[in-house]
């Protein structure tokens, strides 16, 4: 029970007839980098959502830093931090704003904010950027500006929801180094979804889901020997590769549909 | 509750309010507009209990410039939704009740700022009020903004979109504001003017105003300002309870 970040226990969460997370369980220990892999619309980020309480479990349950989501939902949010999928700074603030409010909801003290800024946007390479509005950045900077925000009030757990996605290779590489080095100095859970299998070659255990069901669950390599595959892209095509066509039909199927529809008004 | 929690959200919203310089615009030509251009047009048609009409609508002037800034500074609720700002304070460990509470502060001060704008047209109209009616005036103008601010927040939660709330605070703003008593006066209204009157709060912060600018009142103050405090606590609860949904 201690060394866990995140346990999970037969969570099940559906919206109407779509099942979106259906029975799914595991595990992250403390300190341990866990890559959640899978294809769009598989449960990823609705799992994401489960853990750090914005949405409840239909059913099962979650636990994060030892505290229950459903019970204990302050305790989890003082313990996580979270960079979310889609941008979720204030543009009209500054760099340096957006920063201080974060530590002002977090409790830190106006001193340690101040050097907390100081610290995470140097880490970043954005301190002289610090009084430039947010909307003036490029989608780089807002990343790593995020990134900064996510890691001030130092959390047990972070959580990146495809933290890379539309960056430059530079960027990602800058991005990744600074975590893996985090990770190992200041010992914190990473739980994190990418779409690049590339990246997530790192983590040292990787759930795979599809459907709303973990498919795979391991360390990258014992994956690779279990399907006897040189990578875990391998890997990924193997265990969920013929659904992802199916998808990219039903996908067309959709949008021809959409467009014939639109075609009709006219 | 939480105070640097309170404290965040109400120097965000300050901030970003007054970086908006084109907003700052529209609280000024609104008083111009309606006080000078309405009032004065109208003021030889009517003379309401001895009072010139330009001074009568003068009190219900402030009042919408309270109610409209109240209500817009909640459209911010929803711009956060959509820009995903409301996620990185979802997340974080602030009760919603500081959520809520903070919105309403902010969206109070606004409110009360643009309604100085239109106090500043005292002396242009030429209505004299006395230093400690002044004192009074301030701190209930801050209570009708705040009271505006929760309406605003109970129909910002529940909408979607920027448009609905443009449909939604205009079908609300414009009826509160004619239906209270700041452009007519509410004795001898037909029965069902008079039922709809009685259940909007800005008729008693009109009240309010009125007595303190130009000494005449409809109601007992005690009636005004327990109607706008109950009113004001059952919004702040229905705030609270919608920003607490999480599914």
């Amino acid at each position: 029970m201690s060394d866990l970040a995140i346990e999970v226990r037969n969570l099940k969460k559906h919206f109407g007839q779509v099942i979106a997370v259906d029975d799914i369980s595991f595990e992250v220990k403390k300190t341990e980098v866990f890559g959640f892999l899978g294809p769009n619309g598989a449960g990823k980020t609705t799992t994401i959502n489960i853990l750090c309480t914005l949405l409840l479990p239909g059913a099962g349950e979650a636990k994060v830093n030892g505290f229950n989501v459903l019970t204990s939902p302050n305790e989890v949010r003082k313990s996580i931090g979270i960079i979310f999928q889609d941008p979720s700074l204030d543009e009209r603030l500054t760099a340096y704003e957006n920063l201080n409010f974060h530590g002002m909801i977090y409790h830190l003290p106006a001193k340690e904010r101040a050097s907390r800024i100081r610290e995470v946007l140097d880490m970043v390479g954005l301190y002289s950027k610090k009084d430039n509005i947010v909307r003036t950045f490029s989608g780089g900077m807002k990343r790593r500006l995020e990134i900064a925000r996510g890691l001030m009030h130092c959390p047990k757990i972070l959580f990146l929801d495809e933290p890379t996605t539309g960056l430059d290779p530079q960027t990602r590489q800058h991005i990744w180094d600074y975590i893996l080095n985090l990770s190992r100095k200041d010992k914190i859970t990473i739980f994190l979804t990418t779409h690049y299998m590339d990246e997530a070659e790192i983590c040292e255990r990787v759930g795979i889901i599809d459907h709303g069901k973990i498919v795979a669950l391991d360390s990258p390599g014992a994956l690779s020997s279990k399907y006897n595959v040189p990578s875990l892209n391998d890997v990924f095509l193997e265990v969920t590769g013929r659904d992802i066509r199916e998808e990219g039909s039903d996908d067309k199927a959709h949008l021809s549909e959409f467009l014939r529809a639109k075609i009709k008004l006219k | 509750m939480d105070l640097d929690a309170i404290k965040m959200i109400w120097m965000r919203d300050l901030i970003r309010h007054f970086r908006d310089r084109v907003r700052l615009l529209g609280s000024i030509t609104r008083p111009v507009l309606w006080l000078l251009i309405m009032g004065t047009g109208l003021r030889a048609a009517f003379n309401v209990q001895g009072i010139s009409y330009t001074h009568f609508i003068f009190p219900g002037i402030i009042a919408m410039n309270l109610i409209f800034s109240a209500m817009m500074s909640t459209i911010s609720i929803i711009w956060d939704r959509e820009f995903g700002f409301l996620r990185e304070i979802l997340v974080s460990p602030i009760p919603r009740s500081s959520i809520v509470l903070g919105k309403a502060l902010s969206g109070a001060t606004v409110a009360f700022i643009e309604g100085l704008f239109v106090l500043a047209f005292a002396p242009v109209i030429k209505i004299h009020i006395p230093f400690v009616n002044l004192l009074l005036l301030l701190p209930l103008m801050f209570l009708l903004g705040f009271v505006c601010t929760t309406l605003g927040i109970v129909i910002a939660a529940r909408m979607t979109s920027f448009e609905g709330f443009g449909v939604i605070s205009n079908f609300v703003i414009m009826p509160l504001f004619f239906l209270s008593g700041a452009m007519f006066p509410i004795d001898n209204l037909p029965h069902w003017i008079s039922f709809v009157v009685r259940i909007n709060p800005l008729t008693y912060g009109v009240d309010l105003l009125r007595w303190e600018t130009l000494g005449i009142r409809s109601f007992a103050l005690h009636h005004d300002l327990i109607f706008l405090i109950v009113f004001a606590f059952v919004m702040l609860s229905i705030g609270v309870f919608e920003f607490n949904k999480t599914n």
